[in-house]
């Protein structure tokens, strides 16, 4: 990638010496990393050699798909999903919103408390939703309750950090005219900031909706409900037909949610 | 929406009556979803109790030295994983992003690769985890595989709309100059997306790295395994070792990352 054009006398290089030495240091630790890693990761080779058998065993498992399970219980726990992902942005959004206006360097001016807000959201993100899902187990108990915290403490990071991100690119013009002509704090929010960041907002929340009907579909292997838990149970049980028609649920309705929120976003924007 | 004309100064801020009405009927919905949750104030109160008897069960931190060696090992082979995963996930992408954009490919071509970018993606990598424990055993392999996938999915779906945003000029004048396809893609097409390229690869190490994480609680290898063991024999002061290690791992992470993409833009 080090272009450097030999034309003229006074030499244009692109990078100065220090760049492409960063960048010669950072190929060949990428190298020396996937050199150790191949080397050193442990893989029992008997494993490996009956693969394709089992890969094929794992779909002569699955299909025909065992569709009467649908009724008992996919279909309560596929409802039970939904609500975990839904509840758990709606709160999520209930948590970020005073956060991204404390952590917004143009709105709140005070620097210990955007520093508060970032703190917030970089513990809230770099916790796993599964860490997130097992906490809340062991405080409330396996059930849908702990699933919905897991999701909104997760997401709490995802909206607030976008959200004070946005809130610090809006323009200056109305929030100026709106404090010249004296309007208290909340109404210079409302009327100057939120109008701007509106558009942003709604497609922060449906994109994080869509990472959390992803999401949600695996707490249930840790407990804390959804169709995880379905799926754990027909796993345990070795019963591949409902895991099969689980997967192929999950499947659909993530693709479906997508397609979806892809749509609305476009359009919002 | 418009004022009538008498008015000079139509209302600036126009009430918007769907979209009042759509708030309404998520806030219903919401409390309608709510109320299926079973909460409780005698649960509350409970998980409050729960919660401070977790809470200090955690404390002090686990350091004794035979669980730190489990917990080197496992933080380790997530590492590995995380790095093979996402070596050949990019390795892999490069082609499947050139065959999903629409300014280089046939159409037909570009549908199958979206669909087969969007199966990547739609599962989870501890449910694809799942799958491949079953296909190739338990170990550190069967999580690399899972997240290879979900690289897949992730790179090659951004890689294709960089190269759908790219200039079209190289592209013609290389073609123009009789350059092979392999030519045209080398000299006129990569250049302008390969910065990118490298930062798609960047966010996804970090992405990765988090999920491998997690892989172990299905049996995909790394730390999960020891982390989730340790949960279900209530040694949380473990848990809470294992908790401040990925952590620290994943904002160190993080923080290189970040600065590899300023070096590079």
């Amino acid at each position: 990638m080090t272009a450097a054009a030999t034309t003229p006398p006074p030499r244009w290089v692109r990078f100065t010496p220090l760049q492409r030495l960063g960048r010669f240091a950072t190929y060949l630790v990428t190298v020396a990393a996937v050199v150790w890693s191949l080397k050193t990761i442990e893989i029992i080779p008997e494993f490996l050699y009956d693969a394709p058998e089992q890969t094929l065993d794992l779909f002569r498992r699955m299909w025909p798909f065992d569709w009467s399970y649908y009724p008992k219980a996919i279909h309560a726990a596929l409802i039970e999903t939904f609500h975990i992902a839904t509840l758990g942005t709606l709160l999520s959004l209930v948590v970020a919103v005073p956060f991204a206006v404390l952590g917004a360097r143009n709105v709140t001016r005070v620097p210990a408390l955007n520093w508060l807000a970032n703190f917030v959201f970089v513990a809230s993100r770099s916790v796993n939703s599964l860490i997130w899902a097992l906490l809340f187990v062991a405080i409330f108990g396996p059930g849908a309750l702990a699933g919905t915290l897991a999701i909104a403490c997760r997401s709490i990071g995802f909206v607030g950090k976008l959200l004070s991100e946005a809130l610090e690119e809006a323009r200056p013009g109305p929030v100026e005219a709106l404090t010249a002509l004296g309007a208290p704090g909340p109404h210079v929010l409302l009327k100057g900031y939120w109008p701007q960041i509106e558009p942003g907002f709604w497609s922060v929340t449906l994109l994080r909706w869509d990472i959390n009907i992803r999401e949600s579909s695996v707490l249930g292997l840790v407990g804390a409900g959804g169709i995880g838990v379905a799926l754990d149970a027909a796993l345990s049980n070795l019963y591949w037909d409902q895991a099969g028609l689980i997967l192929a649920i999950i499947l659909v309705v993530v693709l479906v949610v997508e397609v979806l929120t892809s749509t609305l976003r476009r359009r919002i924007i | 929406m418009s004022a009538s004309a008498r008015v000079r100064h139509a209302d600036p801020f126009p009430p918007h009556w769907g979209g009042r009405a759509l708030k309404l009927l998520v806030v219903v919905y919401a409390l309608y979803a709510a109320s299926t949750l079973d909460v409780t104030w005698s649960r509350f109160v409970s998980g409050l109790g729960n919660g401070a008897v977790f809470i200090a069960r955690m404390f002090p931190p686990q350091t004794a030295p035979d669980k730190l060696q489990l917990l080197y090992e496992g933080t380790l082979e997530s590492l590995q994983i995380a790095i093979l995963a996402t070596f050949f996930g990019v390795l892999l992408s490069l082609p499947l992003g050139f065959l999903a954009a629409r300014n280089l490919m046939p159409r037909p071509v570009v549908w199958v690769a979206r669909a087969f970018i969007a199966l990547c993606r739609s599962l989870h990598p501890v449910i694809v985890a799942i799958l491949f424990v079953k296909a190739v055993g338990f170990g550190a392999l069967a999580g690399a595989l899972a997240l290879v996938v979900a690289s897949l999915g992730f790179i090659s779906k951004l890689f294709g709309e960089a190269i759908e945003e790219i200039d079209m000029k190289p592209v013609e004048a290389a073609r123009a100059a009789g350059g092979s396809f392999l030519g045209v893609t080398i000299m006129a097409v990569l250049p302008q997306v390969a910065a990118r390229f490298i930062g798609f690869a960047s966010y996804q190490f970090d992405s990765n790295l988090r999920n491998s994480t997690m892989v172990g609680i299905v049996g995909g290898g790394g730390i999960g395994a020891p982390l989730f063991t340790a949960y279900q024999r209530f040694d949380y002061d473990f848990v809470l070792t294992i908790l401040i290690t990925v952590i620290a791992l994943v904002l160190a992470t993080e923080a290189l990352t970040g600065r590899l993409r300023r070096l590079f833009q």
